[in-house]
């Protein structure tokens, strides 16, 4: 049997907003995916340890502070450094349209704003697993 | 055969021979309804017939026990509610800009939004503030920020609301130096200190400090303002983040009406008499579009708060069974999508707040699902609480929607279910214990998550969102914040601490270390002293988090 993908959601900045966080996550798992919640406010560098420390196959980002810029590349390149290749990184929240082409450039694979349907991740989470190592 | 039991006889009547008849041709749009919150929506309510003795314990008089029907007697008639938009972005200068602007703009009262670090207890240049400076608020490091954001504003002119909890103690302390050097006596500054650390840890995420302290900070404050600043209100206990967290509105009010109580009992705990602070406990309320069902949750709440402030707490002062409210219209409500449709939805939640009798009001901006508001959407904000107050009319009739058989019964039954509530909060051994175990988030938790399946079923309808969509999104334009902002702040820092008095400022932190580490010292005192000696919020927060240590958030998915 083939090893269930695992997924962690994590809360990177210091805002409080986890109801859409906690709404993937449950709707993940519901989905059929291992999924780990680190809580808010968590630093960069607490998330790149977790999503290293429990080798998830997917990062999704939840901010709503305005803070995206700033954090999620930062996410980004931690994970990186620390070895996490093949992780595959997407966000999501309060984002501006102007922002999202920024981000994907810096490694932010998708980006779903207020209104997305779950299915539309669930689609990228399938469309993209292939690409993991297992 | 009474009343009551004739009209049920002639409603049979009617049901057999008129009802059936249509609903044979025309079968209602679906099997059940039920308000935004799953209670239970009868086809027609029927009268509620009360005695006078009866009409006098639920409804009574405006400005009078139980305050059904509003906390005063002429409400709207005699003036109107306060228009109050939450503001505050970047620097103290940006901000007060826009402060003078929403001022000249005819609004009436300000309300300060201060950014994470500040509302966490980090200084600009902590490396936990990377990212977030002036995001969502104004930044403020010290009293030299707070007299910037307040310059040119005499603050015996204005009431203000600061929205603000862990380090209440401290933006207050910074908020009555300023007045001071303004040259504006204590008694004379009015306003509001948000102060709610319960919430915190239910659903908006700004706490630093566990319960226990914490709570010690709140009494501080109300025992300070009892004494120092009488029109000031001491805390607003707010259930606005517990419904955007995605609960009921039967919860919003159960889980603050018994956050309430659980700061009733540690006031009490301290020594405080109910008739002293009682009066200066404001709340703070959500407004979402189910228009009658909000009404009908304002109502409760106010009647639910009489009762347990004149039964439970045994309170003699009418002023202090009164349940004052400001209210914001929903945020998550708001949708990115088709942007314009969100000024309706505004429309709508204020006419609940105001049929709801709220004492002041913020309206969100249109374009608030994508970021912050730029100053034309915050000018149709409040054009929009300008409109109902000075158009719509339903400002001249106190209450008018009392006795309406639906919102009567409506407002029943939301008491029961929130009394249901916060008798189980108190079996739990109450709101502390009940936030330990978890169960006030799961609850909340299991409402958001029904709702948003209900969304994705298409069981609920969210106009632009899942119908009723367009191709074509009109790009609306947001405000941006100076990514260089905690460079700036970062250099005020610099230049603050090389000419203040370093030595005072040291012996002042070591003195708010002692105060801590003696229960029985009230914090305000010793914090105002340190802010004047400009001491950061960062240092004084810093004292504060080595002695009290810091919350863990227990995580429930």
């Amino acid at each position: 049997m083939a090893k269930k993908i695992r997924i962690l959601i994590a809360k990177p900045g210091l805002d409080g907003h986890d109801r859409g966080a906690k709404y993937i996550a449950r709707a993940l798992k519901d989905a059929g995916y291992e999924v780990i919640y680190t809580g808010i406010r968590q630093s960069p560098q607490a998330i790149c340890k977790s999503a290293i420390q429990e080798d998830v196959d997917f990062v999704g980002l939840s901010l709503l502070s305005g803070a995206h810029n700033e954090l999620f590349p930062e996410v980004v390149s931690l994970i990186r450094k620390e070895g996490g290749d093949n992780i595959i990184i997407f966000g999501g929240g309060v984002i501006p349209n102007d922002d999202i082409s920024y981000l994907k450039k810096k490694g932010i694979e998708a980006i779903f704003t207020p209104g997305t349907p779950i299915k539309d991740v669930i689609n990228f989470i399938e469309a993209n697993k292939s690409r993991i190592s297992h | 055969m009474t009343e009551l039991n004739k009209i049920t006889h002639s409603k049979q009547k009617w049901e057999s021979e008129i009802l059936k008849t249509t609903l044979e041709r025309n079968p209602e749009r679906k099997p059940d309804f039920s308000t935004s919150s799953w209670i239970p929506v009868e086809r027609v309510s029927l009268p509620v017939l009360l005695s006078e003795e009866q009409y006098m314990a639920k409804l009574g008089f405006p400005g009078d026990y139980p305050f059904t029907r509003g906390v005063q007697p002429t409400m709207y008639r005699g003036r109107f509610w306060t228009m109050r938009q939450y503001a505050g972005f970047g620097t103290a200068e940006e901000s007060n800009q826009r402060y003078k602007y929403l001022l000249s703009q005819g609004q009436t009262g300000l309300s300060v939004a201060f950014d994470l670090p500040t509302q966490i207890g980090y200084d600009s240049d902590d490396p936990m503030s990377i990212g977030e400076v002036g995001k969502v608020g104004v930044a403020i490091d010290s009293l030299k920020d707070m007299e910037m954001l307040f310059d040119g504003i005499p603050l015996d002119q204005v009431s203000t609301s600061m929205t603000i909890n862990a380090p209440a103690a401290v933006l207050l302390a910074l908020y009555i130096a300023v007045a001071e050097e303004q040259g504006i006596s204590n008694d004379k500054i009015r306003g509001t200190i948000q102060n709610d650390i319960l919430k915190e840890y239910i659903a908006r995420g700004t706490y630093i400090f566990p319960p226990e302290p914490s709570l010690r900070l709140v009494t501080n404050i109300f025992e300070y303002c009892s004494k120092e600043i009488p029109r000031w209100n001491s805390i607003s206990i707010s259930g606005y983040h517990i419904r955007e967290a995605g609960s009921t509105a039967v919860q919003e009010v159960a889980f603050t009406l018994a956050n309430g109580i659980e700061y009733i009992n540690a006031a009490l705990q301290s020594g405080l008499d109910i008739d002293q602070f009682a009066g200066g406990l404001s709340f703070f309320f959500n407004a979402h579009n189910d228009l009658l069902e909000e009404v009908a949750k304002f109502r409760a709440a106010r009647r639910i708060w009489a009762k347990i402030i004149k039964e439970k707490f045994k309170a003699k002062n009418p002023k202090s069974m009164m349940l004052r409210f400001h209210t914001q219209t929903g945020g998550s409500t708001l949708t990115a999508q088709q942007p314009d449709n969100n000024i309706v939805r505004v429309t709508i939640q204020t006419l609940a707040a105001v049929l709801g009798g709220t004492q002041s009001l913020h309206t969100n901006s249109r374009d608030e699902a994508m970021g912050l508001p730029t100053e034309d959407a915050v000018q149709i904000a409040l054009r929009t609480q300008q409109i109902v107050a000075h158009e719509s009319g339903v400002t001249n009739s106190v209450d008018p929607l009392a006795g309406s058989y639906f919102v009567e019964s409506l407002t029943d039954k939301i008491e029961e279910s929130v009394w249901r509530y916060i008798n189980k909060i108190e079996q739990l051994g109450g709101m502390v214990r009940a936030i330990e175990a978890g169960y006030i988030q799961k609850e909340i938790q299991n409402a958001a998550y029904k709702y948003q399946q209900e969304v994705e079923k298409n069981e609920r309808i969210i106009v632009g969102v899942n119908q009723f969509t367009s191709k074509n999104e009109s790009m609306i334009e947001i405000l941006r914040v100076d990514p260089a902002l905690r460079k700036i702040q970062s250099e005020k820092l610099q230049k603050l601490k090389a000419e203040r008095d370093n030595s005072q400022v040291k012996q002042l932190l070591i003195k708010l270390r002692d105060a801590a580490r003696d229960e029985k010292v009230n914090l305000m005192p010793v914090i105002l002293e340190a802010v004047k000696a400009y001491a950061t919020l960062g240092e004084i927060c810093g004292v504060l988090r080595k002695e009290f240590g810091e919350y863990q958030e227990s995580v429930v998915l």
